[in-house]
């Protein structure tokens, strides 16, 4: 059964933190990346850049609206993901809990529609 | 007197037979469906034939065969999974020959009890599972439309089998974490069903002894977990309160003005042996020490013979384990009782100026308590106005009213 990770964390956190702090931040999810690869769960994953280069589009009586940013201002942001292939929802939140942003984010643990027979 | 010994019956195999048919379908939907036709059966088959010997095994097999024909109707395209052909291969299916067929509740409990599930959805489908309540007898219990509980039900169900939720006890190590979940989900039953004292009773299905029965349970599936035993042991000696906790006209009886006569002493023993077992095993917690304290109350013959100082300190022990201002609330009432009044309410003062109880009736209701056992009648009559301001339960609302009265 397929899930998908999604990573919401403050990115102003991020860019308070200092060089050696972010490479830390960044060693530790290499790590975490390697055992779902090892564990033979990991199916797509990335980290997204900041919310100030996203776009969004809608299409609204035939004609398209293009606006700058993210859809509404939250706390936390939508970081990166993982797409991961685990039996259940039990594994999936343990995985979960072990990725590093767990620790001062929030992950959202949803399944895949497709996935919902595999 | 057949049909009713039939009913009794089915109501007590039920909960293991619907476990299991879970586990064997992993689909909640279907299990309920074809259980619910096996008992429908039962009813009609039973008094012509006479009760089979072994009534869980009829219902199982029944519940198969039905289960298996349900599935070949929704999709005649799909030939069923290995597992579901298996079960219908047998003969005769004994739910005791069954591998871990006790583990198969314990399984539910924890299923429903996941914390991926809000807890109303979590104690709906714990009533309507493992303890047989229909959707209408679990909203009448709430207090809720039917169609409110349904959805619930019905989302809930569909979490299950969309996220996948495992139908699994949890490992050792998620173990202790876990089960103080399915505790608290327990619990609020147990409470929703004792604060349910008013004229109302006989149309709510007694939440308290589903609750019971379901710690019970957990107590015997889960051997030697000393929080398990001590919310059984709590919930024993409240319930055994219970008869002289409401007056006649439905009002609430204060604990100190309870007839002690009327308390069901076998609860109480019962209660008391399985606390002492719990607290022998020498992991404190919470739920024992709610439960030493409930011992406590129910071993003075007279109010005056309470052990509030020993009271007090089993209060400051939970303050420090769970910390929050109800907690509070209740250790300040017990110091009151223990080293007078006065020491009682300059804690109370301090808890109402912090905030953290704006809006809970109980607050101004122990301070009208203790103003008036000091003869500050002005301030006590305040104090009620204002608990009686935020009550909600009719017969607490009775309760205080009286006091006030009393005041003169």
């Amino acid at each position: 059964m397929q899930y998908i990770v999604l990573i919401y964390g403050s990115e102003k956190g991020w860019s308070s933190m200092s060089k050696q702090q972010v490479e830390q931040m960044y060693a530790e999810y290499a790590t975490y990346s390697q055992d779902l690869a090892k564990a033979g769960v990991l199916r797509a994953g990335s980290e997204l850049k900041p919310t100030t280069t996203a776009t969004t589009v809608r299409v609204r009586g035939g004609k398209r609206q293009v606006t700058d940013g993210p859809f509404a201002e939250t706390k936390e942001q939508l970081g990166g993901y993982y797409v991961i292939d685990v039996p259940n929802l039990e594994s999936a939140l343990d995985w979960a809990a072990r990725c590093p942003s767990a620790r001062d984010g929030s992950i959202e643990v949803r399944p895949l529609a497709q996935s919902a027979q595999g | 007197m057949l049909a009713r010994a039939i009913d009794q019956l089915v109501r007590r195999e039920g909960p293991r037979v619907l476990a299991g048919l879970i586990r064997w379908s992993g689909d909640f939907d279907l299990a309920e469906e074809a259980f619910q036709a096996a008992c429908a059966q039962a009813l009609e088959a039973w008094p012509r034939r006479g009760l089979p010997e072994r009534p869980g095994a009829w219902l199982t097999t029944v519940a198969r065969r039905r289960a298996a024909d349900l599935l070949r109707r929704r999709r005649p395209d799909v030939p069923l999974e290995p597992p579901l052909a298996d079960g219908l291969a047998a003969e005769a299916v004994e739910p005791e020959s069954l591998p871990d067929v006790e583990d198969d509740r314990l399984r539910l409990l924890f299923t429903v009890c996941h914390p991926a599930l809000a807890q109303p959805a979590q104690v709906a489908l714990a009533l309507r599972t493992l303890c047989g309540l229909t959707t209408a007898e679990i909203a009448r219990a709430h207090l809720e439309p039917e169609a409110t509980t349904a959805q619930r039900l019905v989302r809930a169900k569909r979490k299950i089998a969309e996220a996948r939720i495992p139908f699994e006890v949890p490992a050792a190590d998620r173990l202790a974490e876990r089960l103080d979940g399915v505790l608290s989900a327990i619990y609020l039953v147990f409470n929703e069903g004792f604060s349910a004292t008013e004229g109302d009773s006989w149309i709510r299905p007694d939440l308290s002894t589903e609750a019971i029965r379901l710690g019970r349970l957990v107590v015997e599936l889960l051997p030697g977990e000393a929080e398990a035993e001590g919310l059984l042991a709590l919930m024993l000696l409240h319930d055994g309160r219970r008869p002289a906790r409401t007056a006649g006209d439905g009002a609430l009886v204060p604990l100190e003005e309870q007839d002690r006569t009327r308390w069901d002493r076998g609860l109480i023993d019962e209660g008391t042996a399985v606390l002492d077992r719990a607290v022998g095993r020498g992991q404190p917690g919470p739920y024992q020490l709610q439960a030493a304290i409930a011992a406590l109350h129910a071993r003075a013959a007279h109010p005056q013979d309470t052990d509030w100082p020993q009271i007090a300190l089993l209060y400051g022990a939970l303050l420090r384990q769970s910390p929050g201002p109800i907690v509070e609330l209740n250790a300040a009432a017990a110091v009151a009782m223990a080293h007078g009044p006065e020491a009682g309410l300059a804690w109370m003062e301090r808890i109402d100026r912090s905030g953290a109880l704006a809006g809970y009736h109980l607050l101004p209701a122990a301070q009208a308590d203790l103003l008036r056992r000091l003869g500050r009648t002005e301030e006590a009559r305040a104090a009620y106005g204002r608990a009686l301001a935020l009550v909600r339960h009719p017969a607490e609302r009775r309760f205080l009213e009286r006091r006030l009265a009393e005041l003169g």
